[in-house]
């Protein structure tokens, strides 16, 4: 697709030619996934992460349409079809149901390590900007779903995060607890909000799954990035993707995979809350109420807004920061203009990034614990902070560091092993 | 001629008052479509608003015979949960100690209660913050820094008329409609 040396799908079989010949998907499938799409030779282990993202979007496709069949989205019947009848009568949905809980937990691991990639490799530089916002939609849509998903069991974390998130919208003036009431159908989470989350869980993923198209897609006409940032020159910069990054992803598939097994197996519940196992109750709240660990951050910045601020309340300006410090990242292609897109030859850029890092471990630390004054105070330094990184030191960082030589091609990066020696002459 | 005149419409040419009529074909089909369009979006908006039988439980009943001065009741109105406080002669009195120009949302306890119920408290036991229900109702429970409601979700305090003083919350806890229908029952919706 995107390299002139890229090689044409040549149908082998007389099946495959006649197929090809009417519908050109094998031809779509090997320049996309197969020998005929040229990937960068030098991509390091950070690069098997998408193709992970796309292996546990499957898993949670597969073993959520499984559970749907055994799942009644009835504010009596809901919790007993989980936590009996899935968990113990069901053939195996023990298994599926563990497998299900945390192959959320894994998919936003691998996403995490994805995004995290990317800010530090710069992935969302020109010419791919449209990658990157289109990762950030599919980002939103996972939480959406994941945020529905957890209501589904109706436990006490279940009906109590509903009632929290769709609270959100009631901090907007006049609409907000109009627009509350229709989300939920009713003056609190009850049955009419169950099913239509429902029946959203359901739907959601096969739009992520449409809009990871459109991702691959518009990655596919620049070609993948790589460790260096710097871009493909010829065909020694490149292998094709099949058999080389098949089989190096499969075999990082295999090992992640493990991990997550060794999880679902031995400790199914250490990602969950003991709270979700007590039924839903209107009448009480659990003493500590918090959102599952892959939201923490953005609660804690949440949380942080404890002071009105011009004309707008505490609760407006924890909702505004909270989707604010994601809306911002929409924005991070023309807030980081530096040239140079691998954080590997950018010095400065490199120590802030860590710096960001360490911030958002310790925002998800923060939002995850009990309010404590010392913690909320942490909190809002490090809220402070995460907003500071991208609106401020990012743009100045950009505009004033001296960056580090690159290297004149991937190749050579990968022959000499070290972009500050002199060029080596390559053979053949 | 009036052949002449038709296909001239038909093909395109600018009639006399400058438009022709073609576009006059295109304007209405495509706002009729539209119209069509946005009229078809409002069944599958309004769906999503409480059902008649989710606004059938509006009203709700409580007999407050059996609560005495000090306790509280936790009792339920449009599945949301609903506090009935009969508040001592201290708490009116601390409530009523509050200056106006203090409070993040300026009430008088009286605003608050109806006329010759002054010690009937009734609110909605939902935090104004993000909707948790908020503690002290029950017996033993912590009732906070100003002797009223504290949520445990993000640390709102609320005082004896049931006030927002201290936390992220913007607002009083609400007070819904309710009438005394006798001296014991109240009539929450």
């Amino acid at each position: 697709m995107s390299f002139s040396w890229a090689k044409p799908y040549e149908p082998k079989h007389p099946v495959m030619r006649w197929l090809d010949e009417r519908l050109p998907l094998p031809r779509l499938v090997y320049g996309a996934i197969g020998g005929g799409y040229p990937v960068p030779r030098n991509l390091n282990y950070f690069w098997n992460f998408g193709v992970l993202a796309g292996i546990f979007l499957m898993i949670q496709i597969i073993t959520g349409i499984v559970l749907a069949m055994h799942y009644y989205a009835t504010a009596d019947g809901a919790f007993n079809s989980v936590n009996q009848l899935i968990m113990r009568d069901v053939n195996a949905g023990w298994l599926l149901r563990y497998a299900h809980m945390n192959g959320a937990s894994f998919f936003f691991i691998v996403v995490y390590i994805h995004i995290f990639r990317g800010l530090y490799y710069g992935s969302y530089k020109a010419p791919r900007e449209l990658v990157w916002m289109l990762g950030l939609v599919i980002y939103l849509l996972m939480m959406a779903t994941a945020f529905m998903g957890y209501v589904l069991p109706w436990g006490q974390m279940s009906y109590w995060g509903a009632q929290v998130i769709t609270g959100f919208f009631s901090a907007f003036p006049v609409v907000g607890e109009p627009i509350r009431v229709w989300l939920l159908g009713g003056y609190a989470p009850d049955q009419a909000a169950l099913t239509r989350f429902f029946s959203l869980h359901y739907l959601l993923p096969f739009v992520i799954a449409g809009v990871v198209i459109l991702h691959i897609w518009s990655l596919h006409i620049p070609g993948s990035g790589n460790p260096t940032g710097v871009d493909v020159k010829d065909e020694k910069d490149t292998l094709p993707f099949h058999p080389f990054y098949t089989a190096k992803d499969g075999w990082f598939a295999g090992a992640f995979l493990l991990v997550y097994a060794l999880v679902t197996f031995y400790v199914p519940n250490y990602l969950g809350h003991p709270d979700n196992y007590i039924p839903a109750n209107a009448l009480a709240t659990p003493a500590h109420i918090v959102p599952e660990w892959y939201f923490w951050p953005f609660y804690a910045i949440l949380r942080s807004c404890t002071f009105n601020l011009f004309w707008i309340d505490a609760k407006l300006w924890g909702v505004l920061a909270m989707f604010g410090s994601i809306l911002l990242l929409f924005f991070l292609p023309w807030l980081d203009k530096s040239p140079v897109r691998s954080g590997n030859y950018r010095p400065v850029f490199k120590r802030f990034f860590w710096l960001l890092v360490i911030d958002v471990i310790i925002l998800g630390y923060v939002g995850g614990a009990p309010i404590v004054w010392w913690r909320t105070a942490l909190g809002q330094v490090a809220a402070a902070y995460y907003f500071l990184h991208f609106l401020v030191i990012l743009p100045l960082v950009s505009a004033f560091e001296t960056t580090d030589p690159l290297p004149n091609s991937i190749s050579e990066s990968v022959l000499s092993g070290d972009a500050a020696e002199p060029p080596v002459a390559v053979a053949g | 001629m009036a052949t002449t005149k038709a296909s001239a419409a038909v093909t395109g040419e600018t009639g006399v008052d400058g438009v022709r009529r073609r576009d006059f074909l295109n304007v209405a089909a495509v706002s009729f479509a539209g119209v069509g369009t946005v009229a078809a979006l409002v069944p599958l908006v309004v769906q999503m608003s409480p059902s008649a039988d989710v606004l059938a439980l509006s009203t709700t009943e409580v007999d407050i015979s059996k609560v005495q001065p000090g306790q509280g009741i936790k009792t339920q109105w449009r599945k949301q949960p609903v506090f009935v406080r009969n508040l001592t002669p201290k708490e009116i009195q601390e409530a009523n100690a509050v200056s106006l120009s203090d409070l993040r949302d300026p009430e008088t306890l009286a605003q608050r209660t109806k006329p010759g119920h002054a010690n009937w408290l009734i609110t909605l036991g939902v935090c104004t913050h993000l909707g948790c229900v908020p503690l002290g109702i029950g017996e033993g429970e912590n009732k906070g820094p100003y002797g009223g409601y504290f949520c445990p979700c993000h640390g709102s305090m609320y005082d004896t008329a049931a006030r927002i003083r201290q936390g992220p919350a913007p607002k009083n806890l609400a007070v819904p409609e309710y009438k005394f229908t006798s001296p014991t029952t109240v009539q929450i919706g």
